[in-house]
């Protein structure tokens, strides 16, 4: 029987290899899910008199986007976020995270704005609260203003369907 | 056309693959001379094809052929010629197509060099080979072809990885590669065995000098990869216990007990399924190491791009391959006698208590590496297991393999004495304790972990040098020993250098991470570091802010060290340039950090103080020419000649 030990050590590995092929290692589950979003008000780029806060989502299923103009990878998700604002199956706000420079403004305006407000968090503190650890990150958050889900990464148009959308199916947006 | 040329050739050697790993094995079945004819010819004509396809991947690369994908990705018009060549390999199916090329590579010497070996044994070993790469080129072609066009083309490339922007990784990936390849080599004669049932001593000879070339490659490959790490992730650090290069530890661990019971099998005939199955767990865990880095099951560092199809294809493959050699193993491994008895005290003990070591740490490196994924898999949550839980295990573990290795050699065949073995090496451990207790408290006081580490390297360093004065006193000149034996001794002797390196800079390093403004300055071993600030200074392809930082000591400036960070244009990523001033006894490693206002001027700077680091990397460089020494003894090339005059058929002793 001793002769068979490698192979039957070998076969338990190829088992968890196996599932481990279907996880993601970087995905960290946040411990905002399925808690309230956390409450903020910030000045809106773009648009001198107006401020932003969660609470005026109320009511509404919403995705919150973080993103920055100094990020490359929020460059390659811009495209998809675009196409998705033409269809518009949620709104989409863009948290506009420690944009030092101040360079949102002028980049929406070349390449244009999926997001339906750019809520300004030039010092960080919002994100920092959120829990963003790199740009983008995307959130959805439900008619309650509940958290519930989280992506970290760019989202391509392949996570969109299989992540977001049955989600926001659920959430009945 | 140069990257459909390339696609073409690359499926030729495909095809050229499939013949090579099935007409000739069936030939060797059924005694068809012919068939296994095959084996030779169809291996040189792979390597052929597999080397103009990489010709054309890195014509692409050299010629800024942007509608190429993978050229598009991986490189950039304003990256450095040398760089765009090495980005050939930069990539997820770039560094697979050297791969293949490796693989093409060693067997093509096999081919040439067997003309000594059976032709039954060679048409398998390299009918073994021929399936392997029928395995790797349809993973190549079919989820990863490095020639795929982007229609339109890109305007220009997305740029190298920056941290590979470095010369350390130029020859890096190719001597890795040529070290996880070649243990297919000690693969493919271990199958070859277990299909004939002829696994005898010379088989064990045969194997021999491929496996230890290998090895010495692998040893190359890795520590270049720690150099690598050293200057250029602007850490100081030399060893991260990161999943990348763990994958390529276990492979060595194993190649390194096998090689060693390979010695055993080949002059005593013992541990015949022992060194079977150690040559095939080494060709496993350098499969292993493939599929972890590419397959996305672990987060690490520097892993490739991943992507669950390619992980799915390799994890297949290697239950095909690492399940039906075990499959082969199980069912002829009853089948293999062993010859050669010996005592609980002799040499073959020490060899087999330093396997069992060897394995012990490789299951400890293994364990820490996958224990994330099995956590993670059982729904048990995501952890990361880190430096703590390795250096805690592996090194009490290695610690009594160290000291075994300074009696396996001295030790007799068979049967040892120990009262003689004690009379003899009396001296050697009361010197290597005496340091051990002695040398840290001449430094800071007494430390365990210190004491241990200059105990065991004086202990090898000494044993060595017994090992040449006994051979000299039964009138052996130092010019006419074997060379398998200078091999031996220098590895043994590098182990000592890098255990000194390592126990040196692990407990005497000394780092500062300081504000500095210009003309601020700290000091750091007794040198003087001031920062004279920084100037802008455009690259090839980056921007880079230079700083300046004067070293003096007592009042004298010694060296001017130059840091960089570079901003690279195609990526945006920013990089540090460490300045490091190296020399026997200490390096002294400054980095800089990020700027610490707006206008530049003040910088938070990284000054390390690295005594004895450089000894880590030169005691690799006596491991790595131990190695080749030892593969080309002598005793090789002259079996070669007994085996064709079968009059003189006395085993050759060294």
């Amino acid at each position: 029987m001793k002769r068979w030990i490698p192979l039957l050590v070998f076969a338990v590995l190829v088992a968890f290899f196996a599932k481990g092929l279907f996880l993601n290692p970087r995905e960290v589950p946040s411990p905002f899910i399925g808690k309230p979003a956390p409450a903020f008000t910030l000045p809106v780029v773009g648009e001198a008199e107006r401020t932003f806060s969660p609470a005026d989502m109320k009511g509404k299923v919403w995705v919150m986007n973080v993103w920055a103009p100094w990020c490359v990878s929020c460059r390659q998700e811009h495209p998809v976020l675009m196409a998705l604002a033409q269809s518009q199956p949620v709104p989409i706000v863009g948290l506009n995270w420690k944009d030092k420079d101040r360079e949102a403004a002028a980049l929406l305006e070349r390449h244009g704005s999926p997001y339906v407000a750019v809520p300004d968090d030039l010092d960080g503190k919002v994100g920092i609260d959120y829990g963003v650890t790199g740009t983008p990150e995307t959130y959805i958050i439900d008619q309650a203003g509940i958290v519930r889900l989280k992506h970290v990464g760019p989202i391509d148009p392949d996570t969109w369907k299989s992540k977001f959308e049955p989600k926001l199916k659920e959430l009945g947006a | 056309m140069i990257p459909e040329l390339g696609h073409f050739v690359l499926i030729i050697a495909l095809v050229l693959a499939i013949i090579q790993g099935t007409l000739p094995l069936i030939g060797a079945h059924r005694g068809n001379v012919a068939l296994m004819a095959l084996a030779r010819p169809t291996a040189q004509g792979q390597f052929v094809f597999i080397a103009i396809a990489f010709g054309c991947l890195a014509w692409s690369f050299l010629v800024n052929d942007f509608s190429v994908e993978n050229v598009a990705r991986n490189s950039f018009s304003q990256l450095p010629e040398v760089y765009r060549i090495t980005a050939t390999w930069g990539s997820h199916e770039g560094s697979l197509l050297l791969w293949v090329l490796m693989l093409a590579f060693w067997t093509m010497a096999v081919s040439v060099f067997s003309r000594h070996l059976p032709d039954d044994m060679v048409a398998r070993v390299i009918g073994v080979m021929g399936l392997i790469s029928v395995g790797f080129l349809a993973f190549l072609l079919l989820t990863s072809n490095p020639f795929d066009r982007l229609l339109p083309p890109a305007p220009d490339g997305r740029d190298m990885n920056p941290l590979l922007q470095d010369w350390g990784m130029i020859i890096h990936p190719p001597m890795l590669y040529m070290g996880y390849v070649g243990f297919a080599v000690a693969f493919a004669f271990a199958i070859a065995a277990l299909i004939s049932g002829k696994l005898d001593a010379a088989w064990a000879r045969w194997s021999r000098p491929w496996t230890t070339v290998a090895w010495a490659f692998l040893t190359l490959g890795i520590a270049l990869g720690s150099w690598w790490a050293y200057r250029e992730l602007g850490w100081g650090g030399w060893w991260f216990w990161d999943p990348t290069e763990n994958a390529s530890f276990m492979p060595w661990l194993a190649g390194t007990a096998l090689i060693h019971s390979l010695a055993v099998t080949e002059k005593r005939g013992a541990f015949k399924a022992w060194t079977v199955l150690l040559a095939l767990t080494a060709f496993s865990l350098s499969l292993l190491g493939t599929f972890l880095v590419r397959s996305g099951v672990l987060s690490s560092v520097h892993a490739f791009a991943t992507d669950p199809t390619r992980g799915a294809f390799i994890l297949g493959f290697l239950a095909v391959v690492i399940g039906g050699s075990l499959v082969l193993f199980a069912w002829r491994a009853p089948k293999m006698l062993t010859g050669g008895s010996f005592n609980w005290f002799s040499r073959e003990a020490m060899l087999l208590a330093n396997n069992v070591i060897l394995l012990a740490a490789m299951g400890s490196v293994l364990l820490g590496t996958l224990y994330p994924l099995f956590m993670d898999a059982l729904g048990l949550g995501k952890i990361s297991v880190g430096p703590p839980y390795f250096n805690a295990v592996f090194v009490p573990v290695m610690a009594p393999a160290l000291f075994l290795m300074g009696i396996g050699p001295l030790a007799r065949w068979r049967d040892a004495s120990l009262p003689d073995l004690f009379t003899r090496l009396k001296w050697a451990l009361a010197v290597a304790v005496a340091t051990g207790l002695l040398l840290p408290l001449t430094l800071d006081g007494f430390n365990p972990w210190a004491t241990l580490g200059f105990a065991l390297a004086a202990w090898i360093l000494l044993t060595v040098l017994i090992g040449f004065r006994e051979r000299m006193r039964n009138g052996a000149r130092l010019a006419s020993l074997p060379r398998a034996f200078w091999g031996m001794q220098m590895a043994h002797m590098g182990l000592a250098l890098g255990v000194a390196g390592i126990t040196l800079v692990a407990n005497y390093e000394q780092e500062r991470d300081v504000r500095m403004n210009i003309g601020d300055h700290t000091t750091l071993a007794g040198y003087t570091f001031t920062f004279k600030g920084t100037t802008e200074r455009p690259g090839p392809n980056y921007r880079a802010a230079r700083g300046t930082i004067e070293v003096s000591k007592g009042g004298k400036t010694l060296y001017v060290l130059h840091p960089e960070k570079r901003i690279y244009n195609a990526s945006g990523m920013a990089m540090t340039e460490a300045a490091v001033r190296y020399s026997l006894t200490s390096d002294l490693y400054v980095a800089l950090g990020e700027p610490l206002d707006e206008t530049a001027k003040a910088w938070a700077v990284r000054v390390y103080h690295k005594p004895f680091i450089n000894w880590l990397w030169i005691g690799a460089l006596f491991l790595v020419v131990g190695g080749f020494l030892a593969a080309s003894d002598r005793r090789y090339r002259i079996a070669v000649k007994k085996l064709e005059a079968p009059a003189g058929a006395a085993a050759q002793g060294a």
